[in-house]
């Protein structure tokens, strides 16, 4: 089997049969991570550029790391782009880049449909690392790898995902890849950050965390954004805090071995309080891990690679 | 010079008129309309053009009375000529144009000026609409008395909705006192602030901050109970959504003075065309989910709303080629507004005598502007209409400078195929 599509710009249409294979793939990638040695010649003379126009540590050094274990040469560009700064144009970007024959374009931009831009514009392959409140697909397959490698399956499991859904696209790309899979999704947060007939994405609702992650054997919890308080879509972080982060004493709701995920950064003592985040339960830095094992998985595929 | 109209379907419903007829026009009026005008009846020195219409429709000048021309201050987007050069392309005759123009047409100096770019440029009748508020920022009155002195013919601060109900109230009442229509563009900020496309389904999908439908349905329900409360008349602009229709609705049935317009793409695309973040489908008020799609329709069918206008918004690639979320909201309208409405009367839900009032006679009405008949003694201002010609919209062969539309390459159906502005022969189809 092999990837045959150019980009990876969300979950939304990957197969049962691609995420598998994708999480296979990266499953066996992992194993380099723990080398001595962490570098394979794999991509040798392919060039990666990775192409923020929005902050980020976490996820583009994890692109950076996974691009130089795998040999190819990676750069990396920090724009930053308003409507009111008038600067080069996306579009003028891209072509510009494209003049250097890179292989694979990795992009992050606070515009939902930015990697669509990319993706229909070029030749080259484009990977989405996050495009507004649209989809961020690697953050969902490394969050499916930590399910998939922690419970053996995600067929059955309820996952609930807690917090601001509506400006999540961790949110989104993840109940795509979990209801594909087989899982009973269930989401919860501010009536005021739940998105219109979210339901019909196949999901349940909540607005009390109790029911939410009653029974869970995963619970995912969202960063919640300040900014979010001057839209008036909640009252203050104390009363959030008090209604939606999780905690000691409602943990116990979920079940004895439920995993609790977290895309990070966290707000400690917001969404999560600290015993939480560095307890037992916490797969928040596996997921760190397993994200550079998604990533290579996918340079390597998108660069025509074969399991 | 005369023109001899001959052997067209004319349709006029200013006069109850349809049936295959003659037209001679003479010195850009109309001077006879008979079953049969015998060419032996004119002289040599008439220097008589003939033009044989048999199988098509011939009806008034069809009328558009929501444009947007940019100029003065946006004439890398369009300007007056170029506009009314989409107009006649398009079938239109007359256009009327929103003041949003830089400077604002919120003075008699951009009326007059705009007037003038249309007496040496255009090819169409244009009809400046002044700002209701100076700079359209919704604060302080415009002054309507000398705009209408300078040739305005109705009020809006269309782009920008009148927030201030109590600004919004004196407006009414003062465009009153002048016999000039308000035309509102509804919409309540609170709500549609931030908002990119419809809220609904496909937002939360793409992940794109919704505008909701009631940030239009409030807003005109204000409009109609101003209106009602002051015994003024309000005209709704770009109505896109089943509450605003049915808002209407019963306003008018309880006896409120209110017009609605709707445009093209509202009864002809729905958000999920938003899927692949085309910049072509971002416009304000955005397009809706389907079930307001059919509302539209059942209110064009049953008469609440009056007039189809195309809310032609052409943009430069600088504002469209850009991320979905930055891009300008608006589409071009002129060259395809026509053949998208036939496609009303193709599917049954019009007939073509109420497609020529929401086209021509209704919008002059309520622009109070002397067109939209074919009268004796009118302005020779004639749409020629082939319902059957085959044709495939082409954005490069646009006499607009804008190509942000969102039906390129779409097949469609019926077309204007002559337009004649006072007389002269302003466009012709290859064929004709």
């Amino acid at each position: 089997m092999n990837l045959s599509r150019k980009d990876m710009l969300g979950i939304v249409d990957l197969s049962r049969e691609e995420i598998d294979f994708i999480l296979d793939t990266a499953e066996s990638f992992k194993e380099i991570s723990t080398r001595k040695i962490k570098k394979v010649p794999t991509l040798r003379g392919k060039t990666v550029i990775t192409l923020f126009f929005e902050a980020s540590t976490r996820t583009r050094t994890s692109f950076e790391i996974a691009a130089k274990r795998l040999s190819a040469d990676t750069i990396n560009i920090s724009a930053s782009t308003s409507s009111a700064v008038k600067g080069e144009t996306l579009v003028d970007t891209a072509r510009n880049l494209e003049s250097m024959n890179p292989d694979i374009i990795i992009i992050r931009h606070s515009a939902a449909g930015s990697a669509h831009i990319l993706a229909g514009l070029l030749e080259q392959s484009i990977i989405n690392a996050g495009d507004g409140a649209h989809e961020h697909p690697t953050q969902a397959l490394l969050d499916m790898l930590t399910i998939r490698e922690k419970k053996g399956t995600m067929e059955g499991l309820r996952i609930a995902i807690v917090g601001d859904i509506a400006h999540s696209r961790v949110a989104r790309s993840n109940i795509y890849g979990l209801t594909k899979m087989g899982a009973d999704v269930a989401i919860c947060g501010p009536a005021t950050m739940m998105p219109m007939d979210i339901d019909q994405m196949g999901v349940s609702v909540y607005y009390k965390m109790e029911d939410a992650i009653k029974d869970a054997d995963v619970v995912m919890m969202l960063r919640m954004q300040l900014e979010r308080q001057e839209r008036n879509l909640f009252p203050s972080l104390r009363e959030y805090a008090n209604h939606f982060s999780l905690n000691r004493d409602n943990i116990n709701m979920a079940k004895d071995d439920v995993l609790v995920m977290h895309p990070g950064p966290i707000n400690r003592g917001v969404e999560i309080t600290p015993e939480i985040a560095d307890g037992p339960y916490s797969v928040i830095l596996e997921q760190v891990t397993n994200g550079v094992a998604v990533r290579m998985a996918l340079l390597y595929l998108l660069s025509g690679g074969r399991k | 010079m005369k023109l001899l109209l001959k052997s067209g379907r004319v349709i006029d419903p200013s006069q109850d008129i349809d049936m295959v007829m003659d037209i001679l026009i003479e010195d850009g009026k109309i001077s006879r309309m008979e079953k049969d005008i015998p060419i032996s009846e004119t002289t040599p020195e008439d220097n008589l053009q003939i033009f044989d219409l048999k199988d098509t429709i011939v009806t008034p000048g069809l009328i558009d009375m929501h444009t947007h021309l940019r100029e003065p201050g946006f004439e890398y987007k369009e300007t007056v000529q170029t506009g009314s050069e989409a107009a006649v392309a398009g079938g239109f005759t007359s256009i009327a144009c929103m003041a949003n123009t830089d400077p604002v047409n919120d003075n008699r100096s951009v009326t007059e000026f705009i007037h003038m770019q249309a007496r040496l440029t255009a090819m169409a009748n244009v009809y400046p609409i002044a700002a209701v508020s100076k700079g359209q920022d919704g604060k302080v009155l415009a002054e309507f008395g000398d705009l209408k002195d300078a040739g305005a013919v109705a009020f809006s601060d269309d782009g920008n909705p009148v927030t201030d109900s109590g600004l919004m109230r004196h407006a009414l009442e003062y465009a009153c006192s002048f016999d000039m229509p308000m035309i509102s563009h509804c919409e309540d900020t609170g709500l549609s602030s931030g908002g990119l496309m419809n809220e609904g389904f496909i937002s939360t999908q793409l992940g794109l901050p919704g505008i909701p439908g009631i940030a239009e349905d409030v807003m005109v329900i204000r409009d109609i109970k101003l209106a009602g409360f002051t015994k003024t008349s309000v005209h709704i602009a770009h109505v896109s959504t089943a509450g605003s229709v049915q808002a209407v609705r019963e306003a008018r049935s309880a006896g409120i003075n209110v017009t609605a317009e709707t445009a093209p793409h509202y009864f002809t695309l729905t958000d999920a065309t938003l899927r692949g973040f085309s910049t072509n489908f971002k416009m304000y008020p955005p397009l809706r989910g389907s079930g307001d799609v059919e509302a539209i329709k059942e209110g064009l069918q049953d008469g609440t709303i009056d007039a189809i206008a195309s809310d032609h918004a052409p943009h430069s690639s600088v504002e469209k080629d850009v991320e979905f979320e930055y891009a300008a909201n608006g589409i071009v309208g002129l060259e395809t507004s026509l053949p998208l409405s036939l496609k009303l009367v193709h599917d049954g839900i019009l007939t073509i005598n109420q497609l020529i009032e929401k086209m021509s006679v209704n919008p002059a009405n309520i622009l109070k502007i002397p067109k939209g008949s074919l009268k004796t003694g009118s302005d020779a201002d004639i749409t020629v209409i082939d319902m059957n010609k085959m044709w495939t919209v082409d954005t490069d062969k646009f006499r607009s400078k804008g190509r942000n539309c969102p039906f390129n390459g779409w097949k469609l159906k019926g077309k204007a195929v002559m337009t004649i502005v006072g007389g002269d022969v302003k466009y012709a189809d290859s064929e004709i």
